[in-house]
């Protein structure tokens, strides 16, 4: 069974790639599981890297939504990438498109912290 | 074939397990491709069955597995018709705050009615006969067949 979350360094950016399904009671932990982990050990810059998420549901949202919260309160960036269509429909239509800084590519959301 | 079964509907029992949200899922996407729906539709319509079912098995039955979700999906006349009823105490739905409310917007959750409003077209809760909550969404389908003979005309 392949890892809905795979991390990985570009500097001191930590890159979170997700992978598949980001749904109630599988993905949704695991995501937030890796974001805390990176945050735990330093993490100021954060860069989820979406291209591969399938499916998000409202709890993968609302998990996200919640590492947001606690990236920001730890004095930590966290920011999208890569957003497939659909994923970005979905956090459109609760117009959560505009609290996140969400870059095309990792070119961009690497350049994006300075 | 499923094409020829949905002149009644099928009916599934589950446990409250969120791992058969997967299973309800499947099927679901079976009966849709048999019907000719486009991708792009069968994704929506599958977001708003897993809000349905995720709301039954957490809200509803509160992940108790020894309590059932009822999954019914049936097809009519070209709409899509999903019923999915928990044996929970009930809820309002108006008790659910707007998510798009700024006072709201960063909550973790209460997003999943309104994105089963969104992507369905109608999302209607009553009292169901196993005495907890049963929701209906429905959905005119956007089959293949018919695409192609709007973009002929």
């Amino acid at each position: 069974m392949s890892k809905t979350v795979t991390t990985r360094d570009a500097g001191d950016i930590k890159i979170i790639e997700l992978h598949g399904k980001i749904t109630i009671g599988s993905g949704d932990l695991q995501m937030r599981e890796g974001i805390h982990a990176a945050l735990a050990a330093g993490a100021k810059k954060i860069l989820v890297d979406m291209k591969d998420v399938t499916t998000i549901d409202s709890s993968g949202v609302g998990e996200l939504v919640g590492c947001y919260t606690t990236a920001t309160h730890r004095g930590a960036k966290l920011k999208l990438m890569a957003l497939p269509p659909k994923i970005s429909d979905v956090l459109t239509v609760t117009q959560l498109i505009t609290v996140f800084d969400v870059f095309a590519d990792e070119k961009d959301g690497i350049a994006s912290f300075g | 074939m499923i094409e020829s079964a949905m002149s009644t509907p099928i009916v599934l029992w589950l446990s409250s397990r969120y791992a058969n949200i997967e299973l309800a899922e499947a099927l679901l996407e079976r009966v849709c491709r048999d019907r000719g729906v486009s991708e792009e539709s069968r994704h929506w319509i599958a977001m708003a069955l897993r809000e349905a079912l995720a709301n039954a098995i957490k809200h509803g039955n509160r992940q108790d597995p020894e309590k059932r979700v009822l999954v019914t999906i049936g097809c009519d006349d070209g709409t899509l018709s999903i019923e999915v009823g928990d044996e929970g105490a009930g809820f309002s739905p108006e008790d659910v705050a707007d998510p798009l409310a700024s006072e709201n917007q960063m909550k973790t959750s209460g997003r999943g009615i309104f994105y089963m409003r969104t992507f369905m077209d109608e999302v209607a809760f009553t009292r169901g006969q196993t005495g907890g909550t049963l929701l209906t969404l429905k959905k005119k389908l956007d089959t293949d067949s018919k695409r192609k003979g709007a973009e002929a005309s």
